[in-house]
């Protein structure tokens, strides 16, 4: 038995999350497959699944990417549609990939990946270096806040594994991100076919000093990433049991989304202003002293005031912006272009509201960064900068400082779908 | 004092918000419950997420009329200590209407008719959102569903035109007569559930603990017997040590065999084993997209 599933270690693991980048052809279904298969998290009959549908398709070698297109149609068109979420343990650490097409028309794949994420994983072809979709695919990781970022420099064995050619992509890597909000930038050569600097150590490789992808995803550090400081607690139902045992109960049930609460805080419910003291953090399991991000627990006030569903609790001494006026950058995902003027439904922690679009201030091109400002078609897989005004105020921090209360949904009010992704500034 | 989750309080976390998104997003939501290890999961986490209060939702459980006697048995015991409110649907109904026929020969199987049962349910009870213990780890399709996922007025999924997901934010928005399907544990692996059972002492039914049983072999997978398994004349009844990995229908679920008897060797045996559960599910192996298609018209 392995060590990662003895119940003792295997309670004590955390998670990383992290989203897989990369263009067609350069290696991360393979890579992928690598750290799937050498996690063991590939089980026999999947594999043998997968050896069948290779033979159905044709060429000799099995194509691991069949593991991850699960769809029909994907697998006929041998292309990858949708966002598809994988998992792997190590003895240290939980994994959740999720793995997105590179096409360049699924910007909006690679943001709902990487909307979730800590770490990105960004596949460059060392043959080619930087090309337009590792800009693209950097500028979403950035967008996203995404603090970790691991450029693995693939198919080192197509160029004699090179120091050289190494050293010149990470230069021109080194350059291009440091225009970018990313705090944290890796670079690791790699043969994702020979699993050299995979899971081990690359023999051909003896210039590089560097940690392996695996140890890397196991070792980085991510329970900083987290907001710590801003107290933010969106309420999302109310608890009251009405029972004899449990007569005048009335808890707030919630996920934290940032800050640490602590029985005895003084805080503020957002939108009244009331102010009160936390009586009591309370779970299934017990109160407890503190609650923090991502915990989902219920607050207990001490005096009785009305709170529900779309409030915030916040502390006293440090509130986020309340408005209805809001600059963000926004990703389209929507056949039918943003409407200026348009009015939408917006999604925003627990808070519904409606919100009009006020301006489209520019278009982002992905590839160069460039604002466009005179382009305010936005169209599906667009990136763009625009204000709003909602119906009512929302509880805000800037998306950079907290994702949580940082991040707000568009939703069209007459299909119901999503159609737009925004990171407020 | 670290500030940082352990993977299988962050994944319990999570599944507790979305429990209780469902139940502030929905006017009328149900937990389908089918006395598996992934519903009764859900179901502990639902109580959980709503203490001191109660579940706010009934407990759906589509009954094939198929189902080992003590997955029945377990869920009673459960609805009874709990006073939780079951709904059951009944297979044996549509058949009975004319809504749907049995199949016929020896691999006959109720599981595709649930289709029908689950979403009349649906409809019968208006519900308009339905929480699952769905797994994207359990089967490729699967990998691509959403924690949300949208069904029309058909109970149809269509894995192309899906709503984005992004951070924890999610739209439960729908028009007359569309529902939802909602799956709590979607982030969870056979490990974590395996995991937190033992960790939170949950009882399951006896049937996922090694156990002699009179079983049958048939293209080399080992069959309970029982009153509505047709077996062929050479079909021999034996009785072997075994234990089932998941929990379905009768005549779709495999026993493997083996001498693991509680919670710490099942989780030995799941760590060493190189199949996936659904390797035990003949109902995935019709064909290489038999979920996805099942998935489309309407099954979970």
């Amino acid at each position: 038995m392995s060590e990662s599933n003895s119940t003792a270690g295997y309670l004590d693991m955390e998670l990383l999350r992290f989203t897989t980048a990369g263009s067609v052809d350069d290696g991360k279904s393979t890579l992928i497959g690598r750290l799937l298969y050498d996690s063991k998290a590939i089980f026999q009959d999947q594999m043998e699944a997968v050896e069948k549908a290779s033979k159905k398709i044709g060429g000799g070698e099995v194509n691991l990417a069949l593991l991850t297109d699960g769809l029909r149609s994907e697998r006929e068109q041998g292309i990858t549609i949708d966002v598809a979420y994988r998992y792997f343990a190590t003895p240290k650490r939980k994994f959740i990939i999720a793995d997105t097409p590179g096409h360049i028309q699924y910007t909006r794949n690679m943001v709902t990946g990487a909307s979730t994420a800590n770490l990105a994983i960004i596949l460059v072809d060392a043959r080619h270096g930087l090309v337009e979709q590792t800009s693209r695919h950097s500028f979403i990781a950035s967008l996203l806040g995404i603090k970790h970022v691991v450029y693995c420099i693939n198919k080192m064995d197509l160029v004699d594994f090179s120091q050289e050619v190494f050293d010149k992509i990470k230069t021109q890597l080194d350059d291009f991100s440091s225009k970018l909000e990313i705090s944290d930038v890796r670079y690791i050569p790699m043969s994702a076919l020979l699993g050299d600097n995979v899971v081990d150590r690359s023999k051909n490789m003896d210039w590089y000093q560097g940690s392996t992808l695996l140890y890397t995803l196991e070792t980085v550090h991510i329970a900083s990433d987290a907001n710590h400081v801003d107290c933010r607690f969106p309420v999302q139902t109310v608890i009251r049991p009405q029972t004899a045992e449990y007569h005048d109960y009335r808890g707030y049930a919630g996920r934290v989304a940032g800050g640490i609460f602590k029985k005895g805080d003084e805080i503020a419910v957002l939108p009244s202003g009331f102010t009160s003291k936390i009586a009591k953090i309370d779970t299934y399991d017990g109160e407890i002293e503190e609650a923090f991000p991502p915990m989902s627990c219920t607050i207990l006030l001490e005096d009785d005031i009305d709170v529900s569903r779309g409030d915030m609790i916040v502390r006293v001494n440090n509130q986020p912006d309340v408005s209805q006026d809001h600059e963000m950058m926004i990703c389209w995902m929507s056949q039918r272009p943003i409407q200026l003027n348009g009015k939408y439904t917006i999604k925003h922690t627990s808070r519904d509201a409606r919100c009009i679009v006020k301006d489209i201030k520019y278009k982002v091109d992905i590839n160069s960064l460039h604002r466009l400002e005179d382009d305010k078609e936005i169209k599906m897989n667009d990136i763009a900068r625009i204000s709003i005004r909602t119906t009512v105020p929302l509880f805000t921090d800037r998306y950079q400082r907290n994702r949580n209360t940082g991040s707000i949904i568009l939703i069209d009010e007459s299909t119901n779908e999503t159609v737009g992704a925004g990171m407020i500034l | 004092m670290k500030y940082n989750l352990t993977h299988l309080k962050e994944l319990e976390s999570e599944a507790i918000f979305i429990i209780r998104e469902v139940a502030a997003q929905f006017e009328n939501p149900a937990l389908l419950f089918s006395g598996g290890k992934d519903s009764i999961v859900c179901y502990h986490l639902a109580k959980k997420a709503f203490w001191p209060g109660k579940v706010p939702f009934p407990l759906v459980h589509v009954d094939t009329g198929h189902n080992f006697p003590e997955t029945i048995e377990f869920r009673d015991e459960l609805v009874k200590k709990d006073g939780a409110e079951l709904i059951v649907g009944l297979v044996q109904d549509s058949i009975d209407q004319g809504k749907v026929s049995e199949e016929k020969g020896f691999n006959a199987s109720r599981n595709g008719l649930q289709t029908v049962t689950l979403l009349e349910t649906i409809e019968n009870n208006k519900f308009d959102a339905c929480m699952g213990g769905a797994r994207r780890d359990e089967e490729k399709a699967r990998a691509k569903e959403r924690f949300f996922s949208h069904r029309d007025e058909f109970g149809q999924w269509d894995p192309k035109n899906q709503r984005p997901e992004l951070w924890n934010i999610f739209n439960g928005m729908k028009n007359m007569g569309e529902n939802f399907r909602i799956f709590p544990i979607s982030n969870w692996t056979e490990m974590d559930v395996w995991q937190y059972i033992l960790a939170e002492n949950i009882d399951l039914p006896m049937l996922y603990f090694s156990h002699e049983r009179e079983v049958f072999m048939r293209d080399g997978v080992i069959y309970s017997d029982g009153e509505f398994m047709n077996k062929r004349p050479e079909e021999k009844i034996e009785k072997r040590v075994v234990r089932f990995r998941t929990i379905g229908d009768m005549t779709c679920t495999g026993a493997v065999e083996s001498p693991a008897d509680d919670l710490t060797k099942i989780i030995e045996e799941v760590a060493a084993t190189r199949t996936t559960e659904r390797g035990t599910r003949s109902d995935d192996k019709r064909s290489e997209a038999a979920m996805e298609d099942r998935k489309k018209q309407g099954y979970f």
